[in-house]
């Protein structure tokens, strides 16, 4: 096992950190903003179901914080434990958004905490809901803050350096990078859809098992109208970022979608393969859209892999991940849509079961896409660790411990999700939504 | 003015300090909780732990965070060093700490009374600050190597170092007995008799090893490190006001009365005893490698640290007095009615 490569383990070990803490991060980011959405509608509209709903989301959600807590703490130590040189680097310029974030982090923490425990103890019962509206900042702000530090790492500005050491520092500058804009809001915006997305498929499965309470039907079209709205902001940051692409990280673009050659009227490669001599075969080309895609026009020029040296260019592999993302993401834009003209369809039923099962299939296809899409701008910078100042392989710790590392971390994160997924499924198993309506003598006067 | 390193490592200081407090009541209680359930006296003080603790387990975790970014952010040296230094035990601490949260929740809002998660999440307590304080031993030197540009740790010499030993014991029987003070000075406002009586009794007990492995660990102090060692013995009022704190504590504790203010003595204990420690470190913190001038950050970034800080503790200063008027001194909340 030392005979493994630190840099490459190290990869590995942040990888897997980073594919379980994503996950967890963007329930974290986007549920608040569906609990505080039923809760208001609940109270606004007077209507018991939405509340209750948000009790049963934040009931649950809970246990995602748990682990989306832990793993973050993993991750914000693993940055320092296994990409020592880097820290000692960088840390001049990203301290100031990792500082800014645990900020955010303690006002959500603070917060939740209040907010699980305060049901029913405030006399202004608007009170209790807008104890959400920090949690819900907090969580978002701390995904903007990270997401800064991610973007410096595609995007360095604001020092130089000299020797190795950065000089002439502007944390702001270096905090507004020219990749903030755009990886900001796509990651808000994906997370957002993946967390309304997973609660319209809680509502879509128990519609599925035969539950046709109306508390269903308002949490399904609450959660997927909301996934509708998600998705479509989703896709449209997603397009910008492409053209941000295409002008600072052109290298990315052009692996990414195995663009050779410079040229206007560039075509866009969907699907196919990579022959040995980078021969591209069985993919579909879609003329001119590459070009489109990178500035709107047919004629802009897009600039292909040949222009950069080889040892700087990054895997071709990317293009799975991006064709993959991209796919998955249009499909999860079609399925709300479908829901939203479904007395339109063929059959103009209320609830065909087909689409119910699209909506269960939701989340975690907006998990699939949110993954990949990680991978893909991860993978995509290689092999920087700071975009055009350092590498990847420059900047690991030269323990040979972190192969170990890397088998206790598995075996942990195995525990975690698998423990995560059965205590949230015994939570809400015999506990369905009707009995707790009844027990809580909440059923009766709400005409249906 | 102060400088920025100097308002950045006293910041962090106290930011660890009160990590100190509220981490070790919480890793106290989930071992008190295990151990109850093992003698059978949980049904006495179960409520009572959980009651104070789920709603602020979050909490305590973030303190913890915001020294780690902190002192990385202000001194990145630290990374390189400490983060070289500490692959494993540090990996081996976040996974304790990854155990506890998760099962903590897991335990409290899912499938309550499963013993094994109960069992994670006590003997998890213990083993998070021993494994902590193992950054405290190293900061003393003589435990990490540098060759060329590689950093590594010299297991060897820090597993037979009676000093090591010393400091895993005190951050283990502090633990204990923080959190058994904390946990009588809440009973007594919950005016929960029966938990108060053996809440008591844990305080009590662990006051005699507390006092007793301080002291040891002191001398060890002195034969590793005589520079630190002799700067303490300068700041001799502190250690004295710390002995004193104690002494106050103890013989609250001893005649049952006035729980709050035996536990702010006990804060106060080791409020002197941990700053004597820290200003006694100074300059360095990391001997040889790491003093405080020379590993600083740039003067821009130090600046904006400071005035983010003073940003976020304008949110943060009402945010916990907000929890703790809710939470702590709420008196029905705390007795259970609402």
């Amino acid at each position: 096992m030392s005979s493994l490569d630190p840099v490459l383990l190290s990869r590995m070990l942040t990888g897997l950190t980073l594919f379980v803490h994503i996950i967890f991060a963007s329930i974290g980011v986007g549920v608040p903003l569906m609990i505080a959405l039923a809760e208001w509608r609940g109270l606004r509209t007077n209507d018991i179901h939405y509340t209750l709903l948000a009790r049963r989301w934040a009931r649950g959600f809970v246990i995602t914080v748990a682990v989306g807590v832990v793993t973050g703490t993993s991750i914000g130590l693993q940055l320092s434990l296994l990409w020592p040189m880097f820290m000692r680097v960088a840390g001049q310029a990203i301290a100031l958004p990792l500082f800014m974030e645990t900020f955010a982090f303690f006002v959500e923490a603070i917060f939740l905490g209040i907010y699980l425990y305060t049901w029913d103890r405030f006399k202004k019962k608007y009170t209790h809901m807008l104890l959400l509206i920090p949690v819900a900042l907090g969580s978002s702000a701390s995904a903007i803050f990270i997401t800064t530090v991610n973007s410096f790492m595609n995007q360095p500005q604001g020092f130089t350096l000299i020797n190795g050491i950065m000089k002439d520092i502007h944390p702001i500058a270096a905090m507004l990078n020219p990749a903030t804009p755009t990886k900001v809001s796509h990651v808000l915006a994906s997370s957002y859809t993946l967390s309304a997305g997973i609660l319209a498929g809680i509502a879509a499965f128990s519609l599925l098992r035969g539950r046709d309470h109306v508390y269903y039907k308002k949490a399904l079209k609450l959660t997927t109208v909301c996934a509708l709205v998600f998705a479509v902001s989703t896709v449209m940051i997603g397009d910008s970022s492409g053209k941000f692409l295409a002008k600072y990280q052109p290298e990315k673009l052009a692996a990414a979608e195995w663009h050779f050659k410079t040229m206007t009227k560039a075509p866009l490669v969907y699907g196919g393969v990579l022959d040995e001599n980078n021969e591209v075969k069985y993919a579909i080309e879609i003329p001119y859209a590459l070009s489109i895609l990178a500035g709107n026009r047919p004629d802009t020029e897009v600039k292909g892999l040949e222009e950069f040296p080889a040892d700087l260019r990054p895997p071709l592999s990317i293009h799975y991940m991006f064709d993959l993302k991209v796919t998955t993401g249009v499909i999860i834009l079609l399925i709300p849509v479908l829901y939203v003209f479904r007395r339109w369809l063929p059959g103009r039923k209320p609830y065909p079961k087909w689409l119910l099962l699209g909506i269960v299939l939701l989340g975690p296809l907006a998990m699939i896409a949110i993954e990949l899409g990680w991978m893909f701008a991860e993978v995509g910078r290689q092999p920087w660790i700071l975009r055009g100042y350092m590498k990847v392989s420059e900047a690991a710790t030269t323990s040979t411990s972190v192969g170990w590392m890397l088998v206790l971390f598995i075996l942990l994160y195995l525990i975690l999700c698998f423990s995560a997924i059965r205590v949230l499924s015994k939570l809400f198993r015999n506990k369905e939504a009707e009995k707790e309506l009844e027990s809580l003598g909440l059923e009766g006067g709400i005409v249906h | 003015m102060m400088s920025y390193e100097l308002i950045g490592i006293s910041v962090l200081w106290l930011f660890l300090y009160g990590y100190l407090i509220v981490a070790s009541i919480d890793f106290g209680a989930g071992f008190f909780a295990f151990y109850a359930r093992l003698t059978k006296q949980d049904h006495l003080i179960n409520r009572l732990i959980s009651r104070y603790l789920s709603p602020v387990w979050e909490i305590t975790n973030v303190f913890f965070v915001f020294f780690y970014i902190g002192i990385v952010g202000f001194f990145p040296d630290t990374a390189y060093y400490y983060g070289s230094a500490l692959l494993v035990p540090g990996s081996i601490a976040v996974i304790l700490l990854a155990i506890r949260g998760s099962f903590y929740a897991f335990e409290n809002y899912g499938s309550k009374n499963n013993i094994v998660y109960l069992f994670l999440y006590g003997a998890s307590g213990l083993l998070i600050p021993a494994s902590l304080s193992v950054a405290l031993t190293l900061s003393e030197g003589g435990f990490i190597v540098k060759e060329g540009s590689t950093v590594s740790l010299d297991y060897w010499t820090l597993f037979t170092n009676p000093l090591s030993w010393s400091i895993v014991g005190l951050a283990i029987v502090s633990v204990l007995f923080i959190s058994s003070s904390f946990l009588a000075f809440y009973a007594s406002r919950a005016e929960d008799h029966s938990a108060l009586k053996l809440v008591r009794n844990y305080a009590l007990f662990w006051s005699t090893p507390t006092i007793i492995i301080a002291l040891t660990a002191f001398i060890y102090l002195g034969q590793h490190n005589a520079r630190h060692f002799q700067n303490m013995m300068d700041l001799w009022w502190l250690l004295a006001l710390s002995v004193a704190f104690f002494m106050i504590a103890m013989w609250l504790l001893y005649n049952g009365r006035r729980y709050g203010l035996a536990f702010i003595c006990i804060m106060l204990q080791f409020f002197c005893a941990f700053f004597a420690y820290g200003i006694g470190q100074y300059p360095y913190i990391l001997d040889p490698y790491i003093t405080i001038q020379n590993s600083v950050t740039s003067p821009a970034m130090g600046f904006a640290l400071v005035v983010v800080f003073i940003g976020g503790m304008c949110m943060l200063i009402p945010s916990l007095i907000l929890v703790f008027k809710l939470f702590l001194f709420d008196a029905d909340y705390v007795k259970g009615k609402k």
